[in-house]
């Protein structure tokens, strides 16, 4: 294993995280905030309490968990894209690393961002709304593994994306979607029972649901299916990297 | 002197049947420049990305430093450093970054005065903290170099270094690759300009359609070069060479119009003005005077050629 690779590439990531500051930090802090004033303050006051917490404390995982999974996607879909469209990505290729090297490099970076920013929002929450997190370190293992999973996914989409349209287009049209329709504002369980089912389909809502218990203790489905399905996500698609790496595709051709 | 990197029988073809590479066979000598010819689409760019890893070949070895590619690509790699031919750089990035990032890349640790001395070998130092979308063409390119050099690799490949670069910058280009030499790297580069491999090269290699057609050290082709043929145009045709002009370098054109004499131009004498007078001795009348000289070029376009007819036979 070779650390040094590893660092550098790390080092590099975050170095044009910081370059660009205003975008990294002050946008999805912004939007958050809009998110609290609308949902939490206008609209929230006028909701009752869900699952016995106020609908602006309720909100609160899952407006973290909506950032965090596209911060994470987008962060690793641009960190290995870009270096393909500049035409840089020879040097990783010609560089004595592997490709485990490469994914723990530009992953890492990718999820640390995100975890930075998660982290912001959930400082920037306490302004807004008085709430408690009952279980800290599951929150924690909750957001870290969140971040890592979906920055493997947007490494791969920034490894398969041969323009920037298709870049965007997945988040857009598959991530956005089902992370709005996986609980982020609402509780699973108010839905009607058809649409209960189909929204076990749907991996984010065992992550908001596993992420609001570490917060309020209540849960859409028990935890060890949240902690199961968020593996499950994170093995599926670290095989398609080793896939990915193995064959060459869209890398060596 | 020890091949420091061994090619044998390297293969590599497409889906869909294009043959880039068709059994390259060459050992390059540790500390050489080896200027590798061929016009565009001949394999040349091939051959250094597979070397590289950039590319994976079908078939055949290389071995770098005796590391094999595949199975010790992390021994073989270390070694070497690539430039390639397009100008690929983060635009935004600082000069200093972007090299002390190829270094840890290649698991080298940091090491500021290894960057300062590649970054003032390469005359960048005072550039150091510019950002590389501010530097001007011929920077960019040694910004490359630096790169590439950054973590002291014995081996440099260099496709096509003075592409559309213009004739100053070209020579600036040679001077520092004269000066790596001398540091003892070995050279690998690519280039369609003759005069580039006459200027610096040590070995000469030329390759078309995905083989390699010749390997020659550069004086030997000089030698060739320095041959010249004289051609004596004769008023009247004659059925063989008179008794008394009879000489291994002599010979008679077919049609017996001309004789055709072969002289080295460096040589102290090149007996033309005795075989002038021979000639006018022998009662032979001249019509005109001709004289011929294989260039490198003529060389390479001869080569080339006739692999072009070769294969459509």
């Amino acid at each position: 294993m070779n650390w040094t690779a590893i660092r550098s590439i790390f080092v590099f990531e975050m170095f044009r995280f910081f370059r660009t500051i205003a975008q990294s930090f002050l946008a999805p802090v912004i939007s958050t905030s809009l998110y609290f004033v609308v949902f939490g303050a206008a609209i929230g006051s006028r909701i009752a309490e869900m699952e016995g917490v106020s609908y602006g404390a309720f909100i609160v995982p899952g407006l973290i968990m909506l950032t965090v999974i596209t911060q994470s996607i987008s962060n690793a879909s641009f960190g290995i894209y870009f270096p393909k469209f500049i035409g840089t990505f020879f040097e990783l290729l010609t560089a004595p690393i592997s490709f485990i090297e490469i994914v723990i490099g530009y992953v890492g970076a990718a999820a640390t961002k995100a975890l930075i920013i998660g982290v912001i929002i959930l400082i920037t929450a306490k302004f807004f709304v008085d709430f408690s997190i009952q279980h800290p370190l599951a929150m924690i293992l909750f957001l870290v593994l969140t971040t890592i999973s979906f920055a493997l996914f947007g490494f791969i989409l920034g490894i398969w994306a041969g323009n920037f349209e298709q870049l965007q287009i997945v988040p857009l049209l598959i991530v956005t979607p089902l992370v709005f329709l996986g609980g982020s504002f609402y509780s699973i369980s108010m839905l009607p029972n058809f649409w209960q089912t189909i929204s076990m389909f749907n991996p984010v809502v065992y992550l908001i649901s596993g992420f609001r218990w570490a917060f309020f203790g209540t849960a859409d489905v028990p935890i060890i299916t949240s902690l199961f399905a968020i593996g499950l996500f994170t093995a599926v698609c670290l095989g398609v990297i080793w896939w990915i790496f193995k064959t060459g595709w869209r890398i060596r051709e | 002197m020890a091949d420091i990197v061994e090619i044998k029988n390297l293969r590599k073809s497409y889906k869909d049947g294009f043959e880039a590479l068709k059994g390259v066979n060459l050992g390059i000598r540790e500390g050489e420049i080896l200027a590798l010819l061929g016009p565009n689409g001949a394999g040349k760019t091939t051959l250094i990305s597979t070397i590289c890893g950039i590319t994976t070949a079908t078939g055949g070895s290389v071995t770098v430093g005796g590391y094999d590619i595949v199975d010790d690509f992390r021994a073989a790699r270390s070694m070497i450093g690539l430039v390639p031919q397009e100008i690929n750089l983060e635009p935004f990035e600082r000069v200093i970054n972007t090299v002390r990032f190829s270094r840890g890349l290649f698991g080298k640790g940091r090491d500021d005065a290894a960057v300062e001395k590649v970054l003032k070998q390469l005359s960048l130092w005072d550039k150091k903290d510019n950002q590389i979308r501010e530097l001007s063409g011929g920077m960019k390119r040694r910004v490359l170099i630096a790169k590439a050099l950054a973590h002291d690799p014995r081996v440099l490949f260099l496709d096509e270094p003075t592409a559309g670069v213009d004739v100053e910058l070209r020579k600036d280009m040679w001077e520092v690759v004269a000066g790596l030499k001398a540091d003892g790297v070995t050279i690998i580069l690519t280039t369609h300009y003759i005069e580039e491999a006459e200027a610096i090269a040590d070995r000469v290699g030329v390759i078309a359609k995905g083989e390699l057609m010749l390997v020659e050290d550069k004086e030997t082709l000089m030698q060739r070069m320095g041959q010249k043929e004289l051609e004596v145009q004769l008023t009247k045709s004659i059925d063989a060479l008179p008794e008394s002009l009879q000489s291994d370098a002599l010979r008679l054109s077919e049609d017996g119009k001309a004789l055709i004499y072969s002289y080295d131009t460096r040589a102290e004498r090149t007996g033309i003005t005795k075989l002038l007078a021979q000639v006018a001795d022998a009662g032979l009348v001249l019509r005109d005077v001709v004289t011929r000289q294989s260039s490198l070029e003529e060389i390479f376009v001869g080569l080339v050629h006739d692999k072009d007819k070769e294969d459509a036979a």
